[in-house]
This record gives structure tokens, C-alpha cells and sequence, in this order.
């Protein structure tokens, strides 16, 4: 199941350690994670529902969602999907809502380790890294958190080249911009940068914010800082369907984090639902990767990503199937089947139009939600923008939301590209250093040029619901429907 | 609303739709030397191609707009081949009764220099057999891609878009 060989990939892993799974030993390597390596291993039930007995699996595997909760070393509630591997660890599939270990002693609130810096960023992927970089630049101190083992967020397993312009990363592969951002990070010594670390809440306190994070799933830190710039991505969304819980059934991202991350096969066979962007480049990522794609189903008349990435996957013999849906998973543990239907022009299913299709996986690529669970906390206002594909902070145009010195950029912000989500990362990171009144002035054209930037991106037809929907997300901006 | 384009219905675009979008060049042209075609008939931030063009044969006005190719101005250097992120750009050259085709292939094997492999259309489907003339390993690719030149029959020059190499173990 783990890949060796690959056409734009090379994996390198670590010392070879044993953990226990239900006490039997499986071979796993230093740096991947608890469910890469059971999935490995050919293991995808991680967990049981508590009231049917239903197996779950792996579904977003970037710590999102709460489907590979497992328990390891006696501790319930663990996300395997982004906890590491440590040689001998014992794992158990959890059962419900898991009993806490009764003799654990919690870490004492006043114990917490405090780091402080002018700018505190939660998310490394690409809009967090480019807020980091900028800050830092324009002169601020800057700590930088992420729940994830490494930097990069959803760049990591981006093994296409990126669009737009040429100075903005264009013909560069998504992993290779993760490894020059984080190298660029890494090198200004006013970055502070803290992995495995999962922001839990944003606070005032005086003058200063306070984001109280966990690390480890163990130590408590206060991150205090004047401003804090949130950049924490997007949750895959889900679709009704009859046994859409079953093991085997993922999110398009956690099949790229298996496979392009980790460089372990997902299956063996493969239905992919969604052609936008993320649909279409999986299926081609999935071939590269030697599995095979049965179809993939689109419910909309049309193809929604970009028609070259549509062409790559047809050119190689994969059917895209539009107007059509999954009825529903079969298998008793995990995915067998996928039974797809035709849709009639309101939508429903048309009868007698069933098609099974045998594979192991089935891929849901039916679009993101932005993550903004600690901006609703921190008291931002909230609005729903349909064009954003969710509930997102109103912010201005310096991407501030509306408690002053908090910022958003990315995905978190509103869905849509890495390369936007560079842009905004930017912007939220030089306007945050202006605001303190540690950026000079000339850091102003720097982001003017960033916001001329993204409106040249966004200005072609797939760029244009964006700017409708972030007219409604900005401060004043018009009302939703 | 308005009618959808069947290549947007389908996900793959036949020539005659292409030509709608895309003038193509003259059998003369095609027959002087290699000429790149862009199969990019949809409006995408995005202009690698134009960027790294040595000659600017490729006109875009904006990143959104179509790539346009001047094909008197183009050189045939393959660059927009190796650069375009979606893989869109090949290159066709008329030699007597054959076309030599310029793609990108990302897929292993990546198949040697001198083999014959299977060649495939738009849609995926085996149209005949094709030699591989030249390979450009990524490592020596613009883009990280790498890209080969295969001969087929010239009747498929504007059908062939992809190869499968078939290797028994």
C-alpha cells in the first residue's frame, strides 16, 4: 500500500517503528501519522458510532473533523489522522463517547508556558505563512501555530502546478511552494514557529490578545500578542447519502494527504463525486499514484472546475459523469460499491438510471466550508455569504474583522485558491504590522499592490461570484440574500 | 440561461470546438516547423505561457483572456509545453505522411526514446500506435514536466493528445 515509486513525488521516511493496534504490532515509519500508518496496513475502521454500532473511518485527515478519533496510550478523543507515530504506542478503536482515564492530572491552568509576540497567526498554510513572512518583514515579532506535524497546510499534498501569474508561484508545483515558504519562514528570526499546537480560544485581556492553545495534546501555552491573524483554513463539506459514513469513504484532501503526504494508496478503486477543481486534479493525482478512477459524478449540467483540468483526467480515459449523483455506499466494513443515478432537470434521481460502479473508495469532492469556529468565538461578527461557500467573518479591506486586531485571511476568509489565499495572507500580514504602528509607510503600497493583485485574479468569470460575495463580507457591505 | 458548451458538458473539447476559440495555423505553417496549440479554451487567471514565451508570440492581455499564439512568431521551443500548468499546450509539426506531436506526461513509465506506445485521443480511447522521437526528462523540463515527442499518423495529429506505454513485466 505505500508507494515507492511516483512521477512527481519522492518519499522519504523515517526510522521504521512498531506501534499496537488492538495489540497486534504494525510496522509504521517516524513521521507519519497514527491513521496513515493503520491505513497502511490495511485498517479503516478507526472507530464506532455510539448509539448504532456503525464503523467510521478516516474522512478529512487534517484534525477538521472528529471521524478518526481513536484511543491511544489509554487516552480517548486522540485525532489519529494528525498525531505521530512514537514507537510503541498502543491504539484502540474508540467506542462512543470514551470514558476519560480517571487518574490523569490534568495540567494546572497557571502552569502554562506564556510566548509573546506582536503578531500571533493560527494556521501555517499558505495564507498564514505569507501573513508570517510579511509581518516579519515590516518589522513585527511573530509566532506562528499550527495543529498539523508540519508547515504548509494543503500545500503539502498539492502536486499539480499553480495558476495565475509567474511572481505569484504560476508553474510551480503546490508542494514546492510549501518548501520555499517554509524555508522563508524559517529564516526570519522574528518568526517563532510551533507545531502540533492547537489554538483552543482567542481572548482580551488589557491591551492584549491571548490565544490559549494545546500542544501535544498535552501542554498548555498562552500565546499573547496585539494582534492575531487567523488563518485556519477549510473543512471538507458532506453530502446526503445512504451510508455515507462508511469507512472508505473520505474527503478529497484526506485522500491527497494519504497519498501525496504520506505516500500510501487510498484503495485500489476509486468514485470520485464532485468535477470542480478538487474532483478533477484528485482523479489525475490518483492516476499518477497507479489507482484507478471508475468516474467521476457531477451533479451540475457542466464540469464546475477549470476545463483543463477536466481534459487531463478524459484524455487519460476517466469518464465525468455530469448530472448525475451517488444514491448510495455498499459494504458491510467498508466501501464495496457506489450505486450513482442520473438526475432529472430538478435535481431528483431519474429510476432505472442506477449504475454501480465496484471500488473500495469513494471520494467526495463536493466543495469546502470555511473554518471560522474561533472567529465566531472571539466575538467577529458572522455572515452567511453563499459565494464564500459559508458562514464568514465581515472584515474590511485590510481583512480586519470587525474586534479590532483580529484579521482573517484564506480559505478561513471565504473559499477559494492557495494563490489567493497567498495574496490575502499578505495582506492581513502587513496590515496588522500597520496597524500596531510597527510597519512604516512604504509597506502600504507594498499592500496596495497585494489587493491589485487578487482583484486581477478574481476578475475572469471564476473570479467574479467571489467579489459579489465579498462585497457582502466587507464592513457596511451589501446584505446577504 | 444560457446554453452550456459541450466541452463544458463532456470535459474534453473536439477540434472543430477548439477552432472557435483557437485559430488554428495553416498546413504551410504546420509543415515549416513545430507550432504550439493551446487546447485552452476557457477564461483562468493564468499566464505562465505568455510569461515564458522567448519570442512573445503568445498575446493575453489580461491573465483571464485566451492565450493567442502568433504562429509566425512562434519558434516551436516547447517552453509553453513544459510551463502550462494545465497541461494544455502541445505542439504539432507536419513531417511528410506523419505528425510529430509535443505533450507533457506526467505519468509512469515515462517511456524511452525510440519506443512505440499506444496513442489516445481526447476522450481516452486507443486511436492506433505512435514512436516516442524525443524525451525531456523533468529534470530538464521549465516546468518540472516532463514532455515527449511522438510520431503518428497525420490524420490523428489533431486527435492525439495522450500515450499509454504498455510494458510487460
Amino acid at each position: 500500500m505505500r508507494l515507492t515509486e511516483h512521477p512527481v513525488l519522492r518519499f522519504e521516511r523515517g526510522r521504521e517503528v512498531t506501534i499496537y493496534f488492538k495489540g497486534q504490532p504494525i510496522r509504521a515509519y517516524e513521521g507519519e501519522t497514527i491513521a496513515t500508518a493503520l491505513h497502511a496496513a490495511g485498517i479503516r475502521v478507526l472507530n464506532y458510532s455510539a448509539n448504532e454500532k456503525r464503523p467510521r473511518g478516516l474522512f478529512c485527515a487534517i484534525g477538521k473533523c472528529s471521524s478518526c478519533l481513536m484511543v491511544v496510550n489509554g487516552i480517548p478523543n486522540v485525532r489519529t489522522c494528525i498525531t505521530l507515530v512514537e514507537d510503541g504506542m498502543r491504539i484502540e478503536p474508540q467506542h462512543g463517547k470514551a470514558r476519560l482515564p480517571g487518574e490523569a492530572k490534568p495540567p494546572e491552568f497557571k502552569e502554562a508556558k506564556v510566548v509573546r509576540a506582536d503578531i500571533v497567526i493560527i494556521g501555517g498554510g499558505p495564507a498564514g505563512l505569507m501573513a508570517a513572512i510579511h509581518a516579519a518583514d515590516a518589522g513585527a515579532s511573530v509566532v506562528l501555530l499550527d495543529e498539523n506535524p508540519m508547515l504548509g497546510g494543503q500545500l503539502v499534498k498539492q502536486t499539480h502546478k499553480f495558476f495565475g501569474k509567474r511572481e505569484q508561484f504560476a508553474g510551480v508545483r503546490g508542494v514546492e511552494i510549501a518548501k520555499i515558504l517554509e524555508e522563508e519562514v524559517r529564516k526570519r528570526e522574528n518568526v517563532e514557529v510551533f507545531l502540533e499546537t492547537s489554538a483552543v480560544g482567542i481572548f482580551q485581556e488589557g491591551g492584549e490578545k491571548l490565544v490559549l492553545a494545546v500542544r501535544n495534546n498535552r501542554e498548555l501555552i498562552e500565546f499573547r500578542g496585539k494582534a492575531v491573524i487567523v488563518a485556519t483554513g477549510a473543512m471538507e463539506k458532506m453530502i446526503p447519502f445512504e451510508n455515507n459514513d462508511l469507512p472508505g469513504i473520505y474527503g478529497a484532501g484526506a485522500i491527497q494527504t494519504l497519498m501525496n503526504t504520506y505516500g500510501v494508496k487510498p484503495g485500489d478503486k476509486v468514485l470520485i463525486v464532485g468535477a470542480g477543481n478538487v474532483g478533477l486534479i484528485l482523479a489525475y493525482q490518483l492516476i499518477q499514484a497507479g489507482v484507478e478512477v471508475k468516474a467521476i459524478v457531477e451533479a451540475m449540467p457542466k464540469v464546475g472546475g477549470y476545463f483543463v483540468h477536466a481534459a487531463k483526467v478524459r484524455r487519460l480515459g476517466v469518464p465525468i459523469l455530469t448530472r448525475h449523483t451517488i444514491l448510495r455506499a455498499e459494504g458491510r466494513d467498508k466501501v464495496e460499491r457506489a450505486v450513482v443515478a442520473r438526475l432529472d432537470e430538478n435535481w431528483r434521481p431519474i429510476p432505472g438510471t442506477e449504475k454501480t460502479f465496484e471500488v473500495d473508495v469513494i471520494a467526495l469532492a463536493v466543495g469546502l466550508r470555511p473554518s471560522i469556529e474561533l472567529l465566531h468565538q472571539a466575538g467577529c461578527q458572522i455572515k452567511y455569504v453563499r459565494e464564500l461557500s459559508g458562514h464568514v467573518a465581515v472584515r474590511d479591506e485590510w481583512m480586519e474583522t470587525t474586534v479590532r486586531g483580529i484579521f482573517v485571511a484564506g480559505d478561513s476568509a471565504g473559499i477559494e485558491e492557495a494563490t489567493t489565499a497567498m495574496l490575502e495572507g499578505k495582506i492581513a500580514g502587513i496590515a496588522a504590522a500597520l496597524r500596531l504602528g510597527i510597519a512604516d509607510e512604504s509597506w502600504l503600497k507594498e499592500m496596495e499592490k497585494a489587493q491589485k493583485d487578487l482583484l486581477e485574479f478574481r476578475s475572469g468569470p471564476f473570479g467574479r461570484h467571489v467579489l459579489e460575495g465579498i462585497k457582502k463580507a466587507l464592513i457596511g457591505g451589501v446584505a446577504s440574500e | 440561461m444560457s446554453e452550456i458548451p459541450s466541452y463544458l458538458r463532456n470535459g474534453y473539447i473536439t477540434p472543430e470546438e477548439l477552432e472557435k476559440f483557437i485559430p488554428l495555423p495553416s498546413e504551410e505553417r504546420l509543415r515549416k516547423r513545430p507550432v504550439a496549440i493551446p487546447d485552452c479554451p476557457q477564461e483562468i487567471p493564468c499566464a505562465p505561457c505568455r510569461e515564458i514565451c522567448p519570442t512573445g508570440a503568445i498575446s493575453m492581455p489580461t491573465p483571464n483572456d485566451l492565450p493567442i499564439v502568433d504562429y509566425d512568431k512562434c519558434i516551436g521551443c516547447s517552453l509553453c509545453v513544459q510551463i502550462c500548468p494545465g497541461l494544455a499546450f502541445f505542439m504539432v509539426h507536419y513531417v511528410g505522411d506523419r505528425a510529430r506531436i509535443t505533450m507533457p506526461h506526467e505519468l509512469l513509465p515515462v517511456p524511452e526514446k525510440g519506443e512505440e506506445v499506444i496513442l489516445l485521443n481526447r476522450v481516452g480511447e486507443p486511436v492506433g500506435r505512435g514512436k516516442v522521437l524525443t524525451v525531456v526528462p523533468r529534470e530538464k523540463s521549465k516546468g518540472d514536466t516532463p514532455i515527449l515527442i511522438v510520431e503518428v499518423p497525420i490524420e490523428l495529429a489533431w486527435d492525439v493528445r495522450a500515450v499509454k506505454v504498455e510494458r510487460r513485466e
